[in-house]
């Protein structure tokens, strides 16, 4: 299965999770309502750019600092689909895998991507195509394949008990 | 091959024959934490995970702490979700007014011990790497999980050892051992990791400054910050828990990933500044910035000693006129201690005004948000921008000792240059 998505691109690198969604906003449990706030102390106008399926492509150490899953619930709700990056930092990437949202690492696919390159990612074969050039993913591992095919912990914890 | 303390930790709390770096195996947890932020979304997720109890009651702990006392009805709502909660499925859980600051309190009250896992649904969780325990911050899925089936995934990580050698300079602490660490490796430089502490400069470092320098562990991209325990360790658990434990320690020949030497005697006090904490100077190359608040507290640094370090600048002096200072002690515990040292008195007498037992303002929930143009110094662990208020605001890291020079001055200021106050407030 793979998945289609236009980039949207964050230059940069350590970009943390308060300015992704500040701390103000934490107090929100409502998801519909986080998408308002996302990007919020980074560049609110990124927001507007959210058009369709998305893949978000970033830099290294991406979504450093707090744990809030207020970030991937609300990038999820705004119709990204997959992430592509240079490297996510350690908690950031647990809540996207956690949610089912692919969060992959291919430094020279982030290298090509530009603003509104076509990216399909395909899990399976460990690969991604921007504007069809094919670019191997640091190898996802079997557990976390697995996690991102139940569609997420909560279907993948369901199925164990 | 030998283990490390951190692969030791985890072989005992898993199925798993063996462990490996990169391994991913499923760890379970001694304690699950979560507070009012993480808390109300984890518990949704446990709903969805088909699981109507917790799966051990006496392993589950809240803390209201990040927008306490609430600031909004919103804030109030989460709040009583969590009281509800907390009291429908019988588990621990510390009232405003009877905890504060979760890692504090934690720590505290005897739920962390060496050698324990504990799960927490916020990223200081490593603050408990201090006591020896495999401490580590999880979203609110993850803890949902952890509620639901008391496990959680967890990539076996590599060890990078810092070794801390000779005796400290004076108005150092263990704020600065961490900054120095941060600003060696990066803000990243620890990803995939834990740290582990050793060396001889390690037992000089009291519990309250351990719990400073494991809290930020994470700030340089780690797993968790571990301290082996040692005799301190184990009086400071003398009649404060009753959970078993033993002190582990790392194997002789166990596979180290890196290590990296801090040299006590040539780390001056320092200071991060805006907006990351791995962007670390000397505090005597920032000398000069006005700053309009100070705050002194937090998770990272809003014990007793930290509340102590600010009185002895501050007995007797006045806080700038052009600037506000905020302390804010991490607990209950600490606030009645320092109540009872008669800090509370000094401090307040100087000009500071102290608040509750809270995140507060660290995060930006509240009490001393940023205004635009406004810079703080603050005793806390992160400065992104726009981390306590505006984005146009800026936030200085330091320890106690210079947030509280800097009261005084109304600028940042090598705390030698202001000294320690006599009862009188002269120098």
């Amino acid at each position: 299965m793979s998945l289609n998505a236009r980039a949207v691109v964050i230059p940069g690198d350590d970009i943390d999770t308060d300015v992704l969604y500040p701390g103000t906003y934490l107090n929100v449990t409502d998801v519909e309502q986080m998408t308002h706030h996302l990007f919020e102390g980074l560049d609110p106008a990124l927001r507007d750019r959210l058009v369709g399926d998305t893949a978000l492509v970033v830099g290294s150490n991406f979504g450093c600092g707090s744990s809030r899953e207020h970030v991937p619930q609300a990038m999820r709700a705004s119709g990204i689909r997959f992430l592509i990056g240079a490297g996510f930092a350690r908690i950031f990437y647990r809540n996207c895998i956690n949610l089912g949202l692919p969060a992959v690492v291919s430094e020279a696919a982030v290298a090509a991507a530009g603003d509104g390159s076509t990216v399909e990612l395909d899990l399976e074969d460990g690969s991604v195509l921007v504007d069809g050039e094919r670019f191997a993913l640091n190898p996802v591992p079997p557990f976390m394949r697995e996690i991102f095919a139940a569609g997420g912990l909560i279907p993948w914890v369901l199925r164990q008990r | 091959m030998g283990l490390t303390l951190a692969e030791k930790i985890l072989l005992a709390h898993t199925d798993a024959d063996a462990v490996a770096p990169g391994d991913i195996v499923m760890v379970r947890c001694d304690v699950v934490m979560t507070n009012d932020i993480s808390g109300p979304m984890a518990f949704r997720a446990m709903e969805k995970m088909g699981a109507s109890r917790v799966f051990d009651p006496t392993k589950v702990v809240i803390v209201p702490d990040h927008f306490v006392p609430a600031k909004d009805e919103r804030s109030a709502a989460l709040q009583k979700l969590l009281r509800d909660w907390a009291a429908h499925h019988g588990v621990a859980y510390y009232e405003q007014g009877r905890g504060g600051i979760e890692h504090q309190v934690l720590v505290e009250e005897g739920w962390v011990v060496p050698g324990s896992v504990v799960a927490g649904g916020d990223s200081h969780t490593c603050t408990y790497g201090a006591l020896g325990a495999f401490g580590t911050g999880l979203g609110s899925t993850d803890i949902a999980a952890c509620l639901a089936t008391g496990t959680f995934w967890q990539a076996v990580p590599e060890t990078i050892l810092v070794e801390l050698t000779g005796e400290r300079q004076p108005f150092v602490t263990g704020k600065d051992v961490i900054l120095a660490v941060i600003g060696e490796l990066g803000v990243a430089g620890g990803s995939r990791s834990v740290l582990e502490f050793g060396g001889d400069g390690v037992a000089a470092l009291s519990i309250d400054e351990r719990l400073a320098v494991a809290n930020m562990a994470v700030e340089a991209g780690s797993e968790t910050g571990l301290f082996p325990a040692d005799e301190a360790v184990a009086r400071y658990l003398d009649g404060r828990t009753t959970r078993p434990w033993a002190a582990e320690v790392t194997d002789p020949d166990a596979a180290i990933a890196a290590s990296t030497q801090i040299d006590l005697g040539a780390v001056p006090p320092l200071i991060a500044l805006p907006h990351s904490p791995g962007n670390v100077v000397p505090v005597a190359d920032a000398c000069g910035h006005t700053i309009d608040q100070v705050y002194i507290g937090n998770c990272a640094n809003g014990t007793i000693t930290d509340l102590r370090q600010a009185t002895d600048i501050l007995r007797g002096r006045q806080v700038h006129a052009r600037t506000r200072l905020i302390v804010v002690p991490a607990s209950q515990r600490v606030y009645r201690q320092a109540l009872a040292e008669g800090l509370i008195d000094d401090l307040s007498e100087a000009g500071a005004l102290i608040s509750a037992p809270t995140c507060g303002a660290c995060f930006g929930g509240s009490g001393g948000i940023l205004a635009a143009g406004e810079s703080a110094l603050a005793t806390t662990n992160r400065n992104f921008r726009g981390r306590m208020g505006s984005g146009e605001s800026s936030v200085y890291l330091a320890n106690a000792w210079v947030a509280a020079a800097a009261a005084v001055a109304g600028e940042i200021v090598d705390p030698a240059e202001i000294g320690i106050a006599d009862a009188a407030g002269v120098a």
